[in-house]
């Protein structure tokens, strides 16, 4: 949906539903002009606009058999998400995109799927998960596993129940640190691995959370044996343009906006630098 | 091959007649340097100078461009600028065409930047061949970009009295054409030309320790080197080395609000790789910190990656980043100090 003429005019959309999910997080509902759907692939990103502020690259959260709207889940942490937090159901933002390569899902068709998502990366690995469930027997078996720092800091708690009541998928989630209102796992994503059921010849791994996070997550689905083009990640970077130009988001000669945010791991492995998501 | 000829005391007469049809820039003097400038007065136009501070990028890829004129209230979003201007590049040297076509190649690919475009789309070039080295910070021969190859309309070449015109595509011949005193080169003026390129082969000398190729392998081989946490450790992250060089094109994009609070425009502005918010995310984690990883990624974005990616080298030898750098970080002693890095392996 980018316009060839003028690739940074954002197109107008409308936010219909805003709803707090932690103390720093918020659920937008957005919705196109025209009511035209936004036709992406789980794991792109939108450039999203208020004018006046600096645009910002920030991933959809629905799945594109969610129709008619899209969802974006934004953490209050700079200028522009701040500005975000503060907007109301009916405010008017630009949206352009949507940009990037998704999640490989052609490729992960009849395979079993493993979701590892930590914080964070919970966000782009929902449109996933939705699109996983609203399209249930195109795969195998599906595992999430879900780490957070506290109870407090989960988000899309009513979906995750959800989830967890579910038969077709097996989800497991933990905290880091443990409070009166949790009875659920405590300690790192990294515990979760070792009880995996995992048939390596025909398993997806898809990562994503902080940084610091896939190393060691990695490390585990490595030793598991899931070979290393079957791992897949999503990269956050700065990015200013989507387009491939501005050289924000770079990592040696890939432009993350472009080629990524999704890579697998054996692209991910052969980045020397600017990649402090790579098991050193 | 067309060549056309201009005896050099006509030259004024013909940049003026240009100027009267067109917006043309040209190289002057500014204190003791020289600057791409709008000409008033055809006798600033100096053709015999080092390369300006700023490469003519700054005419098809301004510091400050708008991108889209805004409204928020009723939200409306459209093209800031609608009619570009022609304009002439007059007098460019060939390492700074190479700039321009290193910046076709990266706007041009899929998805295009129409705003640059827009204005690379009505410009034409005048090149001017340099026919002796401009300083010691050039490294033009290297690169292969001492000598015309394409990529201007028009390139002047001084073959003594006269100044030799080859004409490279019809825009520029149209730019030669029914003036009395631009004249069909004839064989006498060719041989000249070819004597300056014999000359030239002696003149100019590769300024790296090793060919392209090595040069290459150099920055595949290297990239934990030294070499690099000694660049970054005399770096003062002044971001000039970015300004300056014709093939960087990083950039951010900022609004500006009119006084109404309403209405604005959406900018595009330079940005530089060296500053240390430039690969930062709002959640504070940095993918390039330090300015020895920054002064690294400088480099690698002009001998590796887009070898790699466009199989052509976004150095074009111009020297200016040397030239202008506050701490004396020179291109060619950091290039030729990596061709001479031992081999870690060796080391070890």
């Amino acid at each position: 949906m980018i316009d060839r003429e003028m690739p940074y005019k954002p197109i107008k959309a409308k936010i219909l539903e805003v709803t707090k999910l932690t103390e720093s997080e918020k659920f937008f509902r957005i919705e196109l002009d025209g009511k035209v759907n936004l036709d992406h692939n789980p794991g792109q990103f939108v450039m999203v606009s208020i004018f006046g502020y600096p645009e910002a690259p920030i991933s959809i959260c629905s799945s594109p058999t969610d129709k008619g709207y899209f969802d974006l889940t934004v953490r209050n942490v700079g200028v522009f998400t701040n500005k975000l937090h503060q907007l109301k159901k009916g405010a008017v933002i630009g949206i352009r995109g949507p940009f990037g390569k998704g999640f490989p899902i052609d490729n992960m068709f009849g395979h079993d799927v493993v979701i590892v998502a930590g914080g964070l990366g919970i966000v782009p690995l929902r449109s996933l998960i939705r699109y996983i469930t609203h399209n249930r027997n195109d795969f195998g078996n599906v595992q999430i596993l879900l780490g957070c720092k506290t109870s407090k800091d989960l988000l899309f708690k009513e979906e995750t129940k959800e989830w967890m009541k579910r038969s077709e998928i097996k989800f497991n989630c933990t905290v880091d640190k443990s409070d009166s209102e949790w009875e659920g796992n405590v300690g790192l994503i990294t515990t979760l691995i070792p009880d995996v059921d995992i048939n390596t010849a025909r398993t997806y791994a898809v990562v994503v959370g902080p940084p610091i996070m896939y190393k060691f997550v990695i490390m585990k689905l490595l030793e598991k044996g899931i070979p290393e083009n079957r791992i897949v990640v999503s990269l956050e970077r700065r990015m200013r343009c989507g387009l491939g130009k501005c050289g924000h988001c770079q990592i040696e000669g890939k432009y993350v906006c472009q080629s990524g945010p999704v890579f697998n791991y054996s692209e991910l492995k052969d980045f020397k630098g600017e990649c402090n998501e790579k098991a050193s | 091959m067309k060549y056309a000829v201009i005896n050099k005391k006509d030259l004024n007469k013909w940049i003026e007649h240009l100027n009267k049809k067109t917006k043309l820039y040209a190289p002057k003097k500014k204190e003791n340097l020289f600057v791409f400038k709008p000409i008033k007065d055809v006798k600033e136009v100096c053709l015999n100078y080092i390369p300006t501070i700023l490469p003519p990028k700054k005419y098809y890829f301004p510091q400050n461009e708008k991108l889209l004129k805004f409204n928020i209230d009723p939200f409306k979003a459209e093209q800031a600028i609608k009619e570009f201007e022609d304009f002439i590049l007059f007098a460019v040297h060939t390492c700074d065409i190479a700039g321009i076509q290193c910046m076709d190649v990266v706007f041009r690919e899929d998805p295009v930047d129409s705003n640059y475009l827009n204005r690379k789309n009505k410009m034409t070039i005048i090149g001017m061949e340099c026919s002796e080295y401009c300083d010691k910070y050039a490294n033009c021969t290297s690169m292969g970009n001492h000598v015309p190859k394409g990529g201007y309309d028009l390139m002047m070449s001084d073959i003594g009295e006269k100044l030799i015109i080859h004409i490279n595509s019809e825009k520029g011949e149209k730019l030669v054409q029914r003036l009395p005193y631009i004249k069909e080169a004839d064989a006498q003026d060719v041989a000249l030309l070819e004597q300056l390129r014999e000359r030239k082969k002696t003149l100019f000398k590769e300024e790296f320790a090793g060919s392209l190729t090595q040069v290459y392998e150099a920055f595949n081989e290297h990239f934990d080197s030294d070499v690099w946490k000694d660049v970054g450790r005399r770096c003062v992250a002044c971001g000039n080395c970015t300004a300056v060089c014709p093939t960087c094109y990083c950039f951010d994009v900022v609004d500006e609000l009119e006084l109404s609070l309403n209405e604005g425009v959406r900018n595009r502005i330079w940005n530089s790789c060296q500053m240390d918010d430039f690969a930062k995310v709002s959640g504070g984690e940095d993918f390039r910190k330090g300015r020895d990883a920054r002064q690294r990624h400088r480099y690698y974005r002009k001998f590796k990656y887009p070898v790699d990616k466009f199989s052509r080298y976004f150095c074009t030898g111009c020297g200016r980043c040397t030239r202008t750098c506050m701490s004396e970080i020179s291109l060619i002693e950091t290039v030729n100090s990596l061709i001479s890095e031992e081999r870690k392996g060796e080391l070890k």
